[in-house]
């Protein structure tokens, strides 16, 4: 073991560009899986007829297939059908469609779980069905969304390590570039490379963990 | 009131959702640019296919080269510096100065064996320059350039190891190599006894034979001079048992390309640069035809 | 089209890959399944130590990547002597990874029942395991198994990961295809319709299984 030669300050900040990438990828992917499931878990439980169904299709598919494949199919298959993106956005897409299939799971199970009887009660005193959904049953629903989604986060930033197959330089592959150097090096990079990732994913529990406990 | 702010909130992450997406699309396009325009340059062309290659490349200002990011003296991502260094750098270097004028007109791109084909096919890159032996099997798929480096596959073992040659590697002997290289077939064929172990890179070939996951690594001896460079614990040994010429691979059909190509690498054999290079990463001059 | 050559080909080459992939989910699966049961009784003992070793295995491992788990086993341990192959690293990696979030959804599900029926079990004059074992565990289950067979289609899927560390999986053996014929799309077409095989039936079960729990609760 060699911690003073792992943790040379062009390592440290070698790993810490891994880590910016990993962080960054990650971000643009919540928010893009986060928009997506929302959209398409809403469709999935107000059951519009074709749509609803394809979606099911759909997010079933996603679902129940491994991450790394779909890594490899929007990198290398989503040419052939002409959409060509670079290596970090082929990773932000595949990443983002393969958590929007779970958030849209949680999205409908959270909707689902409010009682049929406030919509109809919504209904009998003069609202839309879609003014029902958003004004009863989303507001409602979001809440308990919240811990499953915030571990459908943490997920999808730890999921940022398989995006090493297509050369994301994120901080695993980065992590590896400096293993590579010497194997003395190996339990220190691991050691500090579980510290980032550890780091992030515990503030992001503990903070859902205190907003759920604020909100209800 | 509650359900009022449940609602705002939803609102601004979906607005900072936009605001990202827009933010990265822009930023990719900075730094992506050209493979864009690689893209764009192929299939505007797609017509006329074999004349716009290079017209695209020109149009465009930039070579995009796929190299290796992980193998010491072709080419090697430095920590420190951030920049990917070696043999097969300098020659994507040469090439973009022989095509464009000037060797700054270079993108590089990482590849590894199992990518480099498929980033090639999809127009991620104009070229392949990573250690890319010509194979008869890979001349179905892709165009190849004139040899631009002789290799031949060896064996990487740690200092004391039993293993002296490919004689010595006998039934249950762990070899490790990369996926998608011809060293897998080449020692499957010698060797028919060893166990492969296939990894995605070199690098975790390497670290996995210095983690004794393995009893020695297979690969081009160029290659495996370099992991010897990185690491003194480990030597070369045994004489190469396969040709293996290197060539810069372009996709199918771009002949003009391909001669541009051949035509920059035989000024770099009469400048005498190629020489330089040569032994600038190898360390002594190439031998003779 | 696919071009159906590169499946039949193959074929045997996906099934041994198939088999391995099976074989790591099935151990790793029943290995998770008993450290997770180990660390969810650790969590909720009595026994401070006890407890705190619990949490802390629970919040590391849940909060770090398996490819990392799984990367200290493979190239980490034989630095202290310990060399074990891809198989074997990926498939306990999977195990320890796995076993942090049974033990949660097991743990969740004991906290589920009302201590006051555990305190009226004692004070009926139930032991404590009998009392574990006629009171809460049979209740606990209903709500442990639909995050619990969530969990273990994750599992399969995330197997995919031992083509990384050589672990002659499904995956890996998919690349070496790839890798021959150049045929990548349709290589990994059919692998993903041989993922399909074993997690859309699965996730059908689980389906089935929470909603009969469900009418029965």
């Amino acid at each position: 073991m060699d911690i003073a030669g792992a943790f040379s300050y062009h390592n440290l900040i070698f790993i810490l560009k891994g880590f910016g990438i990993t962080l960054w990828v990650a971000f643009v992917a919540i928010a893009l899986s986060f928009v997506l499931g929302s959209i398409a878990g809403t469709l999935r439980y107000m059951r519009i007829p074709v749509v609803s169904r394809i979606l099911g299709v759909l997010v079933e598919l996603i679902r129940n297939l491994p991450l790394l494949l779909i890594l490899f199919f929007t990198y290398f298959a989503m040419p052939d059908i002409g959409v060509k993106l670079g290596v970090m956005s082929s990773a932000i897409v595949g990443l983002a469609v393969f958590e929007a299939a779970m958030i849209s799971e949680i999205v409908r199970s959270g909707l689902s779980s409010i009682p049929k009887g406030q919509v109809e009660a919504a209904r009998s005193s003069g609202l839309s069905y879609l003014q029902a959904v958003w004004h009863i049953v989303l507001p409602q629903g979001l809440r308990r969304m919240v811990p499953p989604m915030v571990s459908q986060f943490i997920s999808l930033l730890k999921d940022t390590s398989l995006a090493i197959v297509i050369s994301l330089p994120e901080l695993m592959h980065n992590a590896k570039i400096v293993i590579a150097q010497s194997y003395d090096y190996t339990i220190p990079i691991l050691a500090i490379v579980a510290v980032l990732y550890f780091a992030v994913n515990y503030a992001l529990s503990l903070a859902a963990k205190r907003l759920e406990n604020k909100r209800i | 009131m509650k359900n009022r702010s449940w609602m705002t909130a939803f609102v601004i992450v979906t607005m900072l959702a936009v605001v990202a997406l827009t933010g990265c699309g822009s930023n990719e396009g900075g730094n992506g640019n050209n493979s864009g325009g690689a893209n764009g340059g192929a299939n505007g062309g797609e017509p006329s296919e074999t004349s716009s290659a290079l017209d695209a490349i020109k149009s465009r200002g930039k070579l995009v080269v796929g190299v290796k990011y992980d193998t010491k003296l072709f080419g090697l991502k430095d920590p420190a510096s951030g920049k990917v260094e070696g043999f097969d750098v300098d020659i994507a270097k040469a090439l973009a100065k022989q095509i464009l004028g000037d060797e700054t007109k270079l993108e590089l791109k990482e590849v590894t064996s199992k990518t480099r084909i498929p980033m090639l096919n999809n127009n991620d890159i104009d070229m392949i320059v990573a250690t890319m032996t010509i194979t008869e099997e890979r001349r179905k798929e892709v165009d190849f350039s004139d040899v631009y480096f002789k290799a031949g596959q060896s064996l990487l073992v740690k200092k004391g190891s039993p293993i002296a040659s490919i004689d010595d590697i006998k039934k249950g002997t762990k070899v490790l190599a990369v996926k998608g290289s011809t060293s897998v077939d080449n020692i499957k064929a010698k060797a028919p006894d060893a166990t492969v172990l296939e990894f995605d890179n070199y690098q975790d070939a390497f670290s996995a034979l210095k983690a004794g996951q393995g009893d020695t690594l297979t690969t081009d001896n160029a290659i495996l001079y370099g992991m010897e460079a990185q690491d003194p614990g480990y030597v070369v040994v045994g004489e190469p048992f396969t040709d293996e010429p290197y060539g810069i691979a372009i996709k199918k059909g771009s002949t003009d390309l391909l001669n541009s190509v051949n035509e920059g690498l035989k000024k770099l054999h009469d400048s005498g640069d190629y020489d330089k290079i040569y032994e600038q990463w190898i360390g002594k001059a190439p031998s003779g035809e | 089209m696919p071009d159906i050559s590169i499946w039949t080909d193959y074929f045997g080459i996906y099934m041994k890959g198939f088999g391995n992939t099976v074989a790591a989910s099935v151990i790793a699966l029943l290995g998770s399944f008993a450290i997770g049961t180990i660390i969810a009784v650790f969590r909720i003992s009595s026994v401070k130590p006890l407890r705190w070793a619990g949490t802390a295995y629970v919040e590391f491992i849940r909060n770090i990547p398996l490819l990392l788990v799984i990367f200290v086993f493979y190239y980490g341990l034989p630095s202290i002597g310990i060399t074990l192959s891809g198989f074997i690293c990926g498939t306990i990696g999977l195990m320890v990874y796995t076993a942090s979030f049974v033990a949660e959804a097991i743990r969740a599900g004991i906290m589920s029942v009302p201590a006051g029926q555990t305190e009226a079990a004692r004070a009926s004059g139930l032991s404590y395991t009998g009392t574990m074992r006629h009171v809460v565990l049979p209740q606990a289950i209903k709500i442990v198994i639909p995050p619990l067979s969530n969990q273990f289609i994750n599992l399969v899927k995330n197997s995919s990961i031992l083509g990384v560390f050589a672990g002659f999986d499904l995956m890996y053996y998919g690349d070496q295809v790839a890798g021959k014929t150049y045929a990548t799309f349709d290589t990994y077409l059919f692998v993903a319709l041989l993922y399909l095989v074993l997690t859309l039936p699965l996730s059908y079960a689980a389906l089935r299984l929470e909603r009969r729990l469900a009418g029965n609760g």
